[in-house]
């Protein structure tokens, strides 16, 4: 019999914090003084300082999308948030240089093992800045950059100049511009043509402050028949109040590379995650996003491509899981710009005890354009009967060489699947596990390796206690 | 002698009575077979023991090698070696049935021992083999898309994988064409053993060609009317079920 019990969930491997000294501190609320002194500290240029104050009045004058998605945006209250908090050193390059608070936090979290076994290189953002980034010499050699993006935009601006802000304007939405003007961390990455990197890069997100909001920015440029596999995790200790992550993340694909970008998002359930993700694609170059969003109390998350090369390919693998007191909004954008470009959209829900999973889902082909093609996919599962899930899929196809298809079911576990199960000797919750894992499995297995093993630990670790 | 036990049973589904004072004993290393028309209680009986949550046992109790059934819940009454191949096999996407027997033999398992893939790939093959399942099923889900007759062969590869002490075949025979009959009967009787027992419940006297019970019984009305040997299965083939009503009215 499947109960209806709230939901424990055991988050407790990233439940916990250090207190911390921080050497820069922006203060509560947000204002010009803020992005003024947010700026001063990373002694930016004057272009930069001007985009920031000019993305801060946008963000003012922004309305809150709460027309079209969820009430809960208004329970933020910017004016009780910390912008910036930072120890102020350069990210180490070797963990013993790590200060020993954030070095007991990522080790806690298996970070350093995690880049022992299968990374190209790792950065560890604590609170603003990275504490920790490193990347394997040789691909130093090749040209591959990876730094945060002050050091980006500071020492490589021929490179990052150009595309910064340019895929998602900061105007596209309100917590686009809010990112603009307050951004710090962040991974900015460029690889150089051809060049092929066979293992990940991973950025790990760490919120520790309370009250704290943390805005990354991510730029990531696939040179001419380049290709990279990024990987981001996050998580956050649980406290009382409520927390902000805003992150801008643009990835530029340029002819034949191909970008794979990963996250794994755990936050703890009082973190309002909304964040931007879009990709430019140019002719023949692939972007595939897989998106996972276990965590948070509110995700709104749409990663997008911009299909604007010919033969341009897109795709979005999506997995969210929402408990008790959790809203996974999410889904993907395919704005198709060149002939003969196609686009893959799977995304699948869970719901479990009273969480809400939402699907949003864009497509547009337009008229002039010639052999668009899109396939979008959408299954939810609902485990419990006060379970929801809701799906919105705009489709805008015009034209006549174009092939769309969607598709979306809607599943419940039913008393008699588990009573099945358990009559072959498992417990209701493995039971439980068991049809969610089954339920996710033909996506998992489309994950890296790695990722899919923790993606499939963490659903357990969901499903336990979901059932009486 | 170890032997399932059922004594003054009754059981409800919402309140109306399916099972009323119901009685039977099955000694290990016996087949014994239920027969009735529909609606009888038969598969009442079978859910009721496996402690399916619709069915409300009232009164009575049930006894399987001295696990007292009425307490348990479904997992425990299983792994305690009660199993029952269901008369709907139930579809559970995107569980493939390797994976699912590998789960339920590990629910077995005590926590200190290994699980040996390559044993457990060789045996799964082997009982595949048997019961004529091409080997490629091992990565389908569960029942999933299943033919009437596959599911039940699939009932009886994961009886044969999990070695109960005590198996209840729910109309196995349903939906099955001769050829496939023949297949899972085999697979069952190779099973028959001196310290396992065997409950049949089945409509048609045809089963019981292929499973020879050492006892048959009729049910009606939610209780056993009658009992006897083999023949009493071939005298109701003949007689119908009338006869049986038409002799308790007398």
């Amino acid at each position: 019999m499947i109960k209806t019990n709230p939901i424990e969930v055991d988050r407790e491997k990233g439940n916990f914090h250090y207190n911390t000294d921080y050497e820069f501190d922006a203060g509560i609320g947000l204002s010009e003084d803020v992005v003024r002194y947010i700026s001063g500290v990373k002694k930016e240029d004057s272009w930069l300082q001007d985009f920031r104050l000019k993305a801060l009045q946008t963000f003012e004058k922004k309305r809150l999308p709460t027309h079209w998605a969820t009430n809960d945006l208004e329970n933020i209250d910017f004016d009780v948030i910390r912008y910036y908090l930072s120890k102020g050193q350069m990210p180490s390059r070797t963990w013993e240089e790590v200060p020993d608070d954030v070095k007991s936090t990522f080790e806690r979290l298996g970070i350093p093992e995690q880049e022992r076994k299968f990374l190209a290189g790792v950065e560890a953002q604590f609170d603003s800045e990275a504490a920790y980034s490193r990347m394997k010499d040789d691909l130093t050699e090749k040209g591959v950059i990876f730094v945060g993006s002050t050091e980006g935009l500071k020492d490589h601006p021929e490179i990052f100049k150009k595309w910064f802000g340019k895929v998602i304007p900061t105007s596209d939405n309100k917590f686009s511009a809010l990112n603009s003007a307050v951004f710090s961390g962040g991974s900015f990455i460029y690889v150089p043509p051809g060049v092929k990197l066979e293992q990940p890069l991973q950025a790990y997100f760490r919120i520790n402050a309370e009250n704290f909001g943390q805005f990354e920015r991510t730029l990531i440029i696939a040179d001419e028949g380049a290709e990279i596999t990024y990987m981001e995790g996050c998580t956050a200790p649980k406290f009382e109040t409520s927390t902000l992550h805003s992150a801008v993340v643009e990835l530029v694909a340029l002819r034949g590379a191909k970008i794979q970008y990963v996250t794994v998002q755990n936050w703890s359930n009082n973190v309002f995650n909304l964040v931007t993700k879009r990709a430019m694609a140019h002719e023949e170059s692939e972007v595939r996003w897989i998106d996972c969003n276990i965590g948070s109390r509110l995700t709104m998350k749409y990663p997008g491509v911009i299909l604007r090369g010919r033969k341009a390919r897109g795709e979005v693998l999506s997995i969210a899981l929402a408990n008790d007191g959790q809203h996974q909004d999410t889904g993907a954008k395919m704005v198709h710009a060149a002939d003969e470009t196609t686009s893959n959209v799977i995304a699948k829900s869970v719901s479990i005890g009273e969480g809400r999973s939402t699907y949003r889902g864009l497509v547009q082909m337009p008229g002039h354009l010639k052999h668009c093609k899109n396939n979008t996919e959408c299954d939810a599962l609902l485990i419990n009967s006060d379970s929801q899930t809701d799906t919105y899929p705009a489709i805008t196809v015009q034209g006549e060489d174009h092939s769309v298809q969607h598709e979306a079911s809607v599943s419940k576990v039913s008393a008699e699947q588990i009573f099945y199960m358990q009559q072959r000797g498992l417990s209701e919750g493995d039971a439980m596990s068991m049809c969610v894992n089954g339920f996710v499995n033909d996506l998992i297995r489309e994950f890296p390796m790695e990722y899919s093993v923790e993606l499939k630990r963490l659903i357990d670790l969901e499903m336990e206690g979901s059932v009486g | 002698m170890s032997t399932l036990k059922v004594q003054n049973l009754s059981v409800y589904i919402e309140d109306k009575p399916i099972l009323n004072d119901f009685s039977l004993e099955i000694p290990y290393g016996e087949v014994h077979a239920i027969m009735g028309p529909n609606g009888s209680g038969k598969s009442t009986l079978s859910k009721a023991l496996a402690a399916h949550p619709n069915y409300d046992i009232r009164n009575g109790t049930a006894e399987l090698d001295g696990h007292n059934l009425i307490d348990m819940e479904p997992d425990e009454i299983s792994r305690a070696g009660l199993f029952l191949a269901f008369q709907y096999p139930i579809e559970v996407p995107g569980v493939t049935i390797a994976n699912f027997i590998r789960a339920a033999i590990q629910a077995r398992m005590e926590e200190s021992k290994l699980f040996k893939a390559v044993d457990y790939y060789k045996k799964l093959y082997q009982k595949m083999d048997d019961l004529g399942i091409d080997r490629n099923f091992t990565a389908r889900s569960l029942n999933d898309g299943f033919s009437g007759g596959e599911k039940k062969r699939c009932e009886i590869l994961q009886m044969a994988m999990l070695d109960p002490k005590f198996c209840i075949l729910d109309e196995t025979d349903s939906g099955l064409d001769i050829d496939a009959l023949r297949v899972v009967s085999a697979g069952v009787n190779s099973m028959r053993s001196s310290n396992r027992g065997f409950l049949v419940i089945t409509h048609y006297q045809r089963l019981l060609d292929y499973i020879v019970p050492d006892k048959v019984h009729v049910m009606w009305e939610g209780k056993i009317v009658r009992s006897g040997d083999k023949d009493l299965a071939s005298e109701l083939e003949s007689k119908g079920y009338d006869w049986i009503k038409e002799e308790l009215a007398a």
